[in-house]
């Protein structure tokens, strides 16, 4: 079968930063190709080139073999390029067969036509092998089921490619199973689909292909049989794992005995699951794995943004029956979102505030910082970051996102907490800014000081850790111990099956 | 039923019981209500308040709200009023053309709204002040209407069953109804509507056409409050530039009471019938009480409002931890 | 470079006005001292401003959190009408019986008032409703519950010890200035030399941030519907005050829009996040000023509605994301 979508040196970049550099993708009739990167890598820019959202700068797309210029997602959908969305974009409030021909309702003279519609949705859900009541509202399905409507719709339109953005992220294991043999179905049918995912396992049970991006760039597209799992990391991660080795050794620091932070078997329904942990005074506990394996989940459970369900929590030997923010400050943990604007910043206040107001929060309302103790104390830890520019009076909105991280690592660091969070904490920040922070890191676990380190730069985790969880598929696999901890190790945990 | 259905069905469910109960405590309480006549006359008092809240049942549905229905009802009547006292129009005609006054001020709202993506609370606020001026500004005395026409139609009336008897402004407003229903289930219009209040983004994602309907939907709402002015000129005989005040509350509350989420995409124009009877017979009841004061209707209404409000958040966080799960 | 105050252009603004008027008012700069009273146009508009410029004190924390209180006119009816019931007892109300002095009825009516804005703040932070809806609910409700204080009546009444709330003056200037005065500064000192201020500005910038830093968004809202209660209540004694009467229908009707204009104009952003108590007072000086300048030009008075609704759509142009971008894009580009 011939080559249904082709992608020709597609570039594409915001204000000066080239986020796709020339990328060629080709597509057949009748195949799954998986797409993989790790964030940044520029999947989902080329996935919006290929819908409408954006147009690229330089390159080609052609569509069975005639170019098309799609300038927005509903001309994508008509000349056939269909997209289901890891959020399902459908609306919980009306009916199944209402989502499924919004838009495109059967229309006469009384009306929208509800036995001819009926007819319709029969036979798209039909299609696909599905049995759902047509006259749910669809919000009362569960998300997988969800999904499948958001495909039967995609599919309604006639498309000749179906792009599945990470449609699995949120799905159980049945779930998954009945999605596969769907697209498996639609497979036969000719229709060529593009399936973006970070589950290995996922990759290897539906592709016939995969092709790799990494920073904007493409890897490689290589058959599924002839590229491992370990090759496919490797790619994905940019190095080549059997090289690489521990720089340097990081003696772990002889503990009380007692763990700061503990977890056994912590888990959450829908989220992660299993996760075993202890975390000693002076120690960097790394959470290795890839994206979506669960390890923002997990941090998030440790610090009480989400509530866990299975297994047991302890500060300080104490167990903890039920974490909630609040709690954890109160007992000397801190956490540092990798999600700075929605979780971090506080956008129109200064950099001086949003440095101090966590400190301020501890100091209770009515005992304000006076004023000239912020300003210095904003200048002090503005000079010991290295936030630029150096007026903590800015509004922290203005600011690059290295010196916004800096400046929200500030917060914590002004309070002194004996463990820390950090969740992607150097990501998209300059190697500069990058290395300030980590040497920072470094000299507080010599002073005592405990860190949880989320990180998708292995090298970075390798440097800093003295320990690593390694993660995946929302699942805790391993436990590195330092004599252990190698690029190449990681690289194998998180590979294995 | 599964449960998400229960969710859809509940609220209006709730509300029908209430009026329920409420006719039947104050039919045995008091003789005579449950009559033909209360109910026609029950629909003839509140037929303007209606219209206004079928026009802004569509509105809240897509998850906005319209603060100007009130003071377009104000500018409407006295409009109305002044075409045919001072300019000599046709009644029709000077009835008519609030109508397209309403609905291009409803227009204009709407392109605020949807296309510059200004805040619906305070750019409807605009258009109370700004109807409110214009309609002092036009007369700042009430203007009676004279006109044999006028006379022929107010004191016309369709003969009920019973001793009831629908006016002209109840029919008016059965109509209207009529047609709301329609548009909200059979149309295009209105299921976009609600794809719009149930996730925006979404819809616009599915190609529906987000602003060209939010814009209709302002200007319908726009149109209703006119049209519910004129009604409430047929109701006086009278048009006056104050009238009118504070009932963008009144009709907020019939719709939100006949089940409609103020956060749009759940509800419906019958519910927002049901709402008005529900008005209009606690105020009924209280008149034929005699010794309770009018004053009471707004407590009471405020009441129900607030239980109608727990009822949805229960509904709501129910539907979340079964959705979470 | 020092960045500019928000409301730095509704300042120019009001000094634009105040200028046409200097020029072009005969008199609207005048002062005349009567009595050990000063009178003049401007006294007046401070005067005439007083219970609005109280409610968008209120009302700008409120909205720094993200909310919005409708029931400000309401509530200011209650108190007025828990006021007057308490001072002149008439028959048929729930305050029948003796006489109450002022002493009793004027924290009577502000105990009533903050009772109204905890029950805001209770639906709004503890049952986390919408904040439009549940201050709708007591806007609705509000003037019925005032009705009903007054039996339905306007209950009159004349005590000079009550009156001079609105009417007397203290050191040559009306006491509703120096009630203002005191409020305002009092809210300002409570907001700014606590952490108050910090916690409801990063409440409403942020609130998943502020809920990550510890901050307990419930007592901040509980507290700022409260205090925008209160606020109401104080504007409601005014009110009452001045007339004489509380008049459960008309007290404060629309006032709600007019504060929530004035912290708008102030440059207080109705998203929440930054608030300038300074700016909504000169917000609700200027509607004040623009009013009365119509009013003493002779241009009919219907006008100040339609210049409020051009304010309105104005400052809600200025306050737009879409706009401001397109704004400074243009900017931008012409830069380039």
């Amino acid at each position: 079968m011939g080559s249904v979508l082709e992608l020709k040196g597609i570039r594409k970049a915001f204000l000066g930063t080239v986020v796709l550099d020339g990328i060629d993708f080709d597509l057949n009739a009748g195949e799954v190709h998986a797409l993989m990167g790790e964030n940044g890598a520029g999947k989902s820019t080329l996935i919006k080139t290929m819908t409408g959202v954006y147009e690229p700068d330089a390159g080609s797309i052609h569509l069975s073999g005639t170019e098309i210029r799609p300038h927005m997602p509903s001309h994508a959908v008509k000349l056939g390029i269909s997209t289901v969305y890891q959020e399902v974009n459908l609306v919980p409030n009306l009916t199944v067969m209402e989502n499924l021909l919004l838009g495109r309702e059967p229309r006469g003279f009384g009306g929208i036509k509800w036995a001819e519609m009926r007819r319709r949705a029969e036979v798209a859900i039909g299609r696909l092998g599905m049995s759902i009541d047509l006259r749910a509202p669809l919000g009362s399905l569960s998300i997988a089921q969800q999904q499948l409507v958001a495909i039967a719709r995609a599919l309604d339109t006639e498309a000749k490619v179906l792009i599945l953005d990470e449609p699995t992220s949120s799905l159980d294991a049945s779930e998954v199973e009945s999605l596969f043999s769907l697209i498996r179905q639609l497979k036969a049918d000719g229709l060529g689909i593009i399936f973006v995912t970070h589950f290995l396992e996922q990759v290897y049970a539906i592709s016939d292909r995969i092709t790799v991006l990494r920073n904007g760039s493409k890897v490689g597209t290589w058959d599924i049989a002839s590229l491992s799992r370990l090759d496919l990391v490797t790619q994905m991660i940019g190095r080549d794992a059997a090289t690489l080795d521990r720089p340097e050794m990081v003696a772990a620091s002889s503990g009380s005995g007692i763990p700061v932070l503990a977890a056994k078997g912590l888990g959450r329904r829908g989220s992660v699951s299993g996760v075993d942990l202890e975390l000693q005074p002076g120690e960097t506990l790394g959470l290795a794995g890839l994206l979506g394996s669960g390890r923002t989940e997990t941090v998030q459970l440790l610090f009480g943004i989400h509530p866990f369900d299975a297994g047991s929590l302890s500060v300080d030997g104490k167990t903890v029956s039920r974490m909630k923010p609040r709690l954890a400050i109160r007992k000397g943990i801190g956490y540092c979102s990798e999600d700075r604007k929605r979780e971090g910043l506080f956008p129109e206040l200064s950099v001086r505030e949003n440095m101090l107001v966590l400190m301020q929060v501890q100091r209770g309302w009515h005992r304000r910082i006076p004023l000239a103790k912020q300003r210095t104390l904003a200048k002090e830890l503005v000079d010991r970051l290295k936030v630029e520019p150096r007026d903590p009076e800015k509004p922290i909105q203005f600011l690059s996102g290295g010196n916004q991280q800096k400046a929200l690592l500030a917060r914590w660091l002004a309070v002194d907490p004996r463990v820390l969070l950090l969740d992607e904490p150097t990501r998209g920040i300059d190697v500069g800014a990058k290395f300030e922070i980590m040497s920072l890191v470094e000299t507080l676990r010599q002073a005592g000081r405990s860190f949880v380190f989320v990180s998708s730069e292995l090298p970075e985790v390798v440097r800093s850790c003295t320990r690593v969880l390694v993660m995946r598929d929302r699942h805790a696999v391993r436990t590195l111990e330092s004599g252990e901890i190698a690029e190449s190790t990681i690289v194998k945990e998180i590979a294995s099956s | 039923m599964n449960r998400a259905a229960l969710r859809e069905k509940l609220p209006i469910a709730i509300t029908a019981s209430v009026l329920l109960l409420l006719c039947l405590g104050a039919g045995l309480k008091f003789e005579n209500f449950l009559s033909m006549r209360v109910f026609a006359n029950l629909l003839a008092d509140n037929a303007f308040l209606g219209v206004v809240a079928v026009g802004l049942t569509f509105v809240i549905l897509t998850g906005g709200i319209d603060l100007s229905v009130g003071s377009m009802v104000g500018l409407s009547s006295i409009m109305a009023a002044k075409l045919v006292g001072t300019a000599h129009l046709h009644p029709i005609l000077a009835l008519s053309i609030p109508l397209v006054v309403g609905a291009v001020i409803g227009l204009s709202h709407g392109v605020l709204i949807a296309r510059f993506g200004l805040p619906p609370f305070l750019v409807t606020l605009a258009g109370l002040f700004f109807c409110r001026g214009i309609s002092l500004w036009i007369s700042r005395e009430s203007i009676q209407i004279d006109h044999p026409w006028f006379h022929d139609l107010t004191s016309w009336s369709l003969s009920l069953p019973g001793k009831g008897a629908l006016t002209a402004p109840a029919i008016g407003f059965l109509i209207v109804l009529a047609v709301g229903i329609w548009l909200a289930r059979q149309s295009r219009f209105g299921r976009t509507v609600y794809a719009i209040g149930g996730n925006s983004a979404s819809a616009r994602l599915m190609g529906l056409p987000v602003q060209t309907t939010l814009i209709s939907a302002y200007a319908l709402s726009g149109f209703c409050a006119a049209l519910g002015g004129a009604l409430f000129t047929l109701y006086t005989s009278s048009g006056n530039a104050i009238s009118g005040t504070g009932l963008e509350l009144d009709a907020i509350a019939a719709v939100v009471i006949g089940g409609t989420l103020l956060t749009g995409g759940y509800g419906s124009v019958f519910g927002t019938f049901l709402g008005i009877l529900i008005l209009g017979v606690v105020q009924t009841a209280i008149t034929f009480q005699g010794t309770l004061s009018s004053w009471w209707t707004r407590i009471l209404i405020g009441v129900l409002l607030l239980c109608f409000m727990l009822v949805q958040k229960a509904i709501e966080s129910a539907a979340r931890r079964y959705q979470s799960h | 470079m020092k960045r500019l105050p928000a409301w730095s252009w509704a300042l120019a603004v009001l000094v634009a006005v105040l200028l046409f008027n200097a020029f072009l008012t005969p008199g609207f700069f005048n002062f005349v001292v009567r009595d050990g009273r000063v009178f003049g146009s401007l006294i007046d508009v401070l005067n005439r401003a007083a219970p609005v410029a109280l409610l968008s004190l209120g009302m700008t924390l409120v909205i720094a959190t993200g909310g919005v209180d409708l029931s400000v006119g309401a509530i200011m009816a209650i108190s007025g009408a828990v006021a007057a019931g308490l001072i002149s007892r008439p028959a048929g109300t729930p305050f029948e019986g003796g006489k109450s002095a002022p002493a009793l009825a004027i924290p009577a009516a502000l105990a009533a008032a903050m009772g109204c804005g905890l029950f805001n703040g209770f639906l709004v932070a503890v049952l986390e409703l919408q904040p439009i809806v549940a201050t709708l609910l007591l806007m609705v409700a509000g003037r019925g519950i005032a009705q009903l204080l007054a039996n339905g009546q306007i209950v009159t009444f004349t005590e000079p010890a009550f009156a001079v709330v609105a009417r007397g003056a203290t050191l040559g200037l009306p006491n509703p200035i120096w009630i203002l005065a005191g409020v305002g500064i009092l809210i300002g000192i409570v907001t700014r030399l606590t952490a108050l201020g910090l916690f409801v500005e990063a409440t409403g910038s942020n609130p998943v941030a502020a809920r990550f830093v510890g901050i307990d968004a419930r007592i901040v809202k509980l507290a700022v519907y409260a205090l925008s209660g209160t606020c109401a209540g104080i504007a409601g004694l005014i009110a009452t005050a001045d007339i004489q009467a509380a008049d459960a229908n008309n007290a404060g009707l629309y006032l709600e829009l007019d504060a929530i204009l004035a912290v708008s104009v102030g440059g207080t952003a109705l998203a929440g996040g930054r608030f300038s108590l300074v700016g909504s007072l000169i917000g609700a000086l200027l509607m004040q000023t623009l009013t009365t300048t119509i009013l003493t030009r002779g241009v009919s008075p219907e006008f100040t509605l339609v210049l409020k609704a051009a304010v309105v759509v104005i400052v809600c142009f200025l306050q737009s994301p879409s706009f401001r971008e397109s704004i400074q894009g243009r900017m931008k580009w012409r830069a380039a």
